[in-house]
């Protein structure tokens, strides 16, 4: 683990662009996959339909392929991304899925009696859905979204195979110019994704006791 | 089948239009037939209750009024205005038609106040200052504005359905539906659900209530309409239907009721 102390300018470059990557994707993901989510749920067939072809799309595709798609075959159709960008773009996309099935079972678990009452009030779908049925949706899902953030976190590492200098394609450098340290390396790089990964999983038990409400 | 208005609008000599009114409405559940022909109005200011066994459609009839429930074929009119099938015509009749609930169905995050106010702030705009005034009126009248800033679950069942009286009036409605308000309650619970709903009726207050307490039909009722099987085979003044109930389904129903 020497060597990654001498490199820890590196290791630090390469542990704030995994974190970057993860925090920018995730938020993203977060916000797409609610809307995904919605439109599962809508009144309108086609929204409807059109969110499940994307949730089962993405969710069914492994991520290296999604990768592929946004770096080597969006540039062949006229739009090309920074690396970086583009790993944001397929981690958004990718995780976006995850973060819609969670959504949903969410929001399957808020009684149907409620969504009637703020019918009956005169609400439109969406007034029911922001007012009444996702805020309850994401307390229930917080549990299985904590889950989707962590694959996220760790998913990151497809990035290093695609020209971004994260946590993984950092350790794959620093294995080759320090070839007797290959544990040591392994292991540090292992120790920064628990850095992250362990305090996402407290944050959850943290934000579950915080917004209980009795039912 | 005749179908004559005794409610107090139309005692009065003039016949007011009516505020509810279904024609030839069907409905099928798959092969079910849950409502067969139904032709039914109601007047201002008239308190109509709907009793039957269950699974004779009075609950399914109840919620096709709002369009909880969509029909097969038909026609149902608010105030006038057909109901629409869905959008924002939809949501604006939705809003003048009350619905109490069963399960009370109270917005499980949101305080007591909360669920009052949030339809008026929300869906009428109004500001929020003169919604709680007014909704801390309502919880005032129906006995619960000391519980205003608990949640849903921390009250018993009867303050739950009492506060979702208050919700429902909070918006103004023109008529208030009960779809079986009291059977989810205990039996100490039911009495302050129906002095609400008595004090309700006498203000003038339009209502269709399904329920099985025959004490609030006998007193409240201005007409009693008895389905079975997806029809309407009686619609009656409580006293007429009470003393002497013209169809064997009836006579059976009530012989029931009134032997337990």
């Amino acid at each position: 683990m020497g060597s990654l102390l001498a490199e820890r300018d590196m290791l630090w470059d390469a542990f704030t662009t995994t974190l970057t990557l993860a925090a920018i994707s995730g938020l993203i993901a977060l916000v797409v996959g609610t809307i995904v989510a919605g439109m599962r749920v809508s009144p309108y067939v086609p929204l409807r339909t059109l969110a499940t072809v994307y949730t089962e799309f993405l969710r069914n595709t492994p991520l290296t392929i999604v990768f592929f798609f946004y770096v080597f075959v969006t540039p062949s159709m006229g739009f090309t991304f920074d690396y970086k960008v583009a790993a944001i773009i397929a981690l958004s996309c990718y995780t976006s899925a995850f973060v819609a099935e969670a959504v949903r079972s969410g929001i399957n678990s808020v009684s149907l009696g409620q969504a009637e009452a703020a019918r009956s009030l005169g609400m439109s779908f969406f007034q029911n859905l922001t007012i009444v049925v996702l805020p309850q949706a994401f307390r229930t899902a917080i549990p299985p979204l904590i889950n989707v953030f962590i694959a996220l976190v760790k998913n990151t590492s497809v990035a290093g195979a695609f020209s971004v200098f994260e946590l993984f394609a950092m350790s794959r450098r620093m294995t080759n110019v320090y070839s007797g340290d290959v544990l040591g390396i392994l292991a540090g790089v292992a120790l920064c994704y628990l850095i992250v990964c362990i305090p996402l999983g407290q944050v959850a038990g943290h934000l579950e006791r915080k917004v209980a409400f009795a039912r | 089948m005749t179908q004559t208005t005794s409610g107090p609008a139309a005692a009065g000599g003039a016949t007011a239009p009516p505020l509810v009114s279904l024609r030839g409405v069907q409905k099928h559940f798959g092969d079910l037939h849950v409502l067969q022909d139904i032709e039914l109005d109601v007047s201002p200011g008239e308190v109509v209750v709907v009793l039957g066994p269950s699974g004779s459609g009075k609950s399914t009839l109840c919620r096709t009024i709002n369009r909880l429930e969509t029909i097969d074929e038909g026609e149902i009119r608010i105030d006038g205005e057909v109901l629409p099938t869905s959008g924002p015509g939809l949501a604006r009749l939705r809003a003048e038609v009350g619905m109490v609930f069963q399960s009370f169905n109270l917005f499980a995050h949101k305080t007591v106040l909360e669920n009052v106010t949030v339809a008026p702030i929300k869906v009428k705009k109004e500001s929020k200052k003169d919604a709680e005034a007014r909704a801390t009126a309502l919880l005032e009248r129906v006995g619960v504005a000391n519980q205003a800033h608990k949640l849903p679950a921390q009250l018993s069942g009867g303050q739950q359905q009492r506060v979702a009286i208050a919700r429902s009036l909070a918006m103004r409605p023109k008529v208030m539906l009960f779809d079986e308000p009291t059977s989810a309650l205990d039996p100490e619970m039911i009495n302050e659900v129906i002095e609400v709903m008595t004090g309700l009726a006498q203000e003038g207050m339009t209502m269709i209530v399904v329920t099985h307490e025959m004490g609030f039909a006998r007193r409240t009722a201005d007409r009693v309409v008895f389905m079975d099987a997806g029809r309407i085979l009686e619609v009656r003044t409580p006293e007429e239907f009470f003393s002497a109930p013209e169809t064997e389904r009836a006579q059976d129903f009530l012989s029931k009721i009134l032997a337990h």
